[in-house]
């Protein structure tokens, strides 16, 4: 019993409707810049009023519009981590903890724990990032908060201390009891420091999945896009199968015999996926269903060297195919990518790309 | 030369910015704490700043003359506010109001709002909110709220004049000073209350561009102490 969510607001345009319910675990909501994640953190915390729903923390009623309840950020003891930490300037850093511990001893310790020893004394203008998060942690959980929010905690740091941070930030969520909910964009971050995902668009959850199912298999077209994946197509559904609009190709999913692909919209491959087809016996004879099914003639616009890895932009050759996702995304580690080169596009022969079947990632929205 | 509308214009012009700094705070964070009448409440409040002064004089001696039931209550008590100093000193408040309570309002809303969110979330009163956090980061643009306050309370003339009158020694001050002199064809006395009235202005210009300079720097030198050792 942890968290349970089930709240509405309109913000002009725009509707947040969001429902979930967290267990003692890292929950994470993931979701483009604008879909109404941070605004779900605040009415949470009580920052943002809602028009309608219920919130409910350890079945403790934050708020509830039916029964007029609506307690106020102050006594609803929810820590909010904010993006930019939002450290108080004309205070030094042992006067910010104490705002949230009102208590001096409380207070020291928590500047010990944070490795904030010497700095007391400093104002936020004079620390680093990472000084400046650990103010934050330390100041939030002086309050003694009963949950913990973070919004975006790392969006504002560079790769090397984003990881050393988040390693730290791992070890507070441990002591605390993982009794967490954090809002972020960034996928890699997200599955590294969370046990459960909610996807979300425009407003509404569109998945709540375990993180490994979510990346294996997620259910929405915002899902897979969220979750990195670069491949993605409309499906028309034919006589001769599923054709993939905008890639311009048959596609045979594995298990999808028959009508049950009728419902999928869309179908999706992670460019890590691709088999390069090296020999000509593999090659199909002919560019008709059912041999084109899962296969690609790439049209190579452009090779891209990574920092370990090759990535390949490429098009169909054959087939109409129409949409923004025409182009798509292969990636290959060096030397896999120097091999196939050798075979392929040395020797001025076609580079034919598989896409295995179990990989086919399927979407009904 | 008689500098006693040096001295009355300082009283005046010290005592109302007082006033006017309490109240123009407390208006401004009235208003940011309105929802709906938002908008009607801070036209009320700014509605001196672009009445001709006269207008606001004229409206003073309405509210305060011995005709009005506050004039009547004054006078009972043994007292008035007509033709005396304290008159002056209402004068100014009225005029100098709005600016104080429109910058100082701005330099509120400057403040990151996130700054009062954390706030709340970490269980701090709004009072303590109010004076622990929004003041003190809003103080340079206060102190701007401030500074502009005392200059249009020392430069004020249209409604003093109306309610305050022109008494030598007693409401003459020295805007008002400087209209008498040219009146009178004293164009010496006038310049002379010119150049007195110029320098103040001067100085109190200068000193608000160096509060503001001066927490501009603060920063700066912050920044530069910054202590980049650890992570």
């Amino acid at each position: 019993m942890s968290l349970y969510v089930d709240i509405e607001k309109a913000f002009g345009a725009f509707h947040l409707k969001v429902a979930f319910e967290t267990a003692d675990e890292v929950f994470a909501i993931l979701g483009a810049s604008g879909c109404g994640k941070s605004l779900t953190l605040k009415c949470i915390a009580g920052i943002e009023r809602p028009d309608r729903g219920v919130i409910r923390l350890d079945g403790r009623t934050l708020f509830d519009s039916e029964k007029r309840i609506d307690i106020p950020a102050r006594k609803r003891k929810i820590g909010y981590l904010f993006q930019d930490y939002a450290l108080f300037p004309n205070m030094t850093v042992f006067e910010n903890i104490l705002c949230g511990a009102g208590d001096k001893e409380l207070a020291r310790e928590l500047a010990a724990r944070f490795y904030l020893e010497g700095k007391e004394q400093l104002y936020p203008a004079q620390l680093s990032g990472g000084q400046k998060q650990r103010v934050a942690l330390a100041r939030m959980l002086a309050a003694k908060p009963d949950y913990l929010l973070l919004d975006e905690p790392f969006s504002a740091l560079d790769n090397y201390l984003k990881s050393k941070l988040e390693r730290e930030l791992m070890e507070v969520l441990d002591d605390y009891g993982r009794r967490v909910l954090f809002v972020s964009h960034d996928r890699n971050e997200v599955y590294r420091l969370t046990d459960r995902i909610a996807v979300m668009e425009n407003g509404e959850v569109a998945d709540i999945r375990p993180k490994r199912e979510l990346f294996e298999a997620p259910r929405t077209l915002a899902a897979t896009l969220l979750t990195g994946c670069k491949n993605v197509t409309r499906l028309e559904h034919r006589e001769d199968g599923l054709y993939a609009l905008d890639w311009g190709i048959y596609l045979r999913p594995a298990g999808t015999d028959g009508l049950s692909g009728a419902a999928y919209q869309y179908a999706a491959v992670r460019a890590h996926y691709f088999e390069a087809v090296t020999e000509t016996s593999e090659m199909p004879e002919t560019l008709e269903p059912p041999e084109m099914s899962n296969m690609l003639m790439c049209e190579i616009l452009r090779e891209i060297e990574d920092t370990f890895s090759m990535v390949v932009l490429f098009r169909n050759r054959y087939g109409e195919q129409t949409g923004d996702y025409s182009i798509l995304t292969a990636e290959f580690s060096k030397e896999e990518w120097a091999g196939i080169r050798v075979r392929t596009v040395l020797q001025n022969r076609p580079l034919w790309l598989r896409i295995p079947e179990q990989k086919i990632i399927l979407m009904e929205r | 030369m008689d500098y006693t509308p040096l001295w009355i214009s300082v009283k005046v012009a010290v005592t109302a910015t007082v006033f006017t700094f309490f109240l123009g705070l407390a208006a401004a964070r009235l208003v940011l704490s309105l929802g709906k009448w938002k908008g009607v409440v801070d036209g009320l409040f700014s509605l001196p700043m672009v009445l001709p002064p006269t207008v606001v004089g004229f409206f003073l001696l309405l509210l305060f003359g011995r005709n009005s039931v506050l004039g009547k209550f004054l006078e009972r008590c043994g007292t008035t506010v007509i033709f005396t100093w304290q008159g002056a000193v209402i004068a100014a408040v009225t005029v100098a109001f709005p600016i104080m309570y429109r910058t100082a309002r701005g330099a509120l809303e400057q403040v990151d709002v996130n700054l009062i969110h954390a706030a709340r979330t970490l269980g701090m009163s709004e009072v303590r909110i109010f004076f622990r956090i929004l003041l003190p980061v809003a103080r340079p643009g206060i102190m701007a709220a401030v500074i502009l306050a005392f200059a249009r309370a020392l430069g004020e003339f249209g409604a003093t004049i109306m309610i305050a009158g022109n008494i030598p020694g007693r409401t003459q001050t020295m805007s008002v000073a400087v209209y008498t002199a040219m009146q009178s064809g004293n164009r010496e006395l006038a310049f002379r209350w010119v150049a007195v009235i110029m320098l103040i202005s001067f100085v109190s210009m200068f000193l608000m561009n160096y509060t503001v300079e001066r927490n501009r720097r603060r920063l700066w030198r912050m920044w530069n102490k910054k202590d980049r050792g650890g992570a």
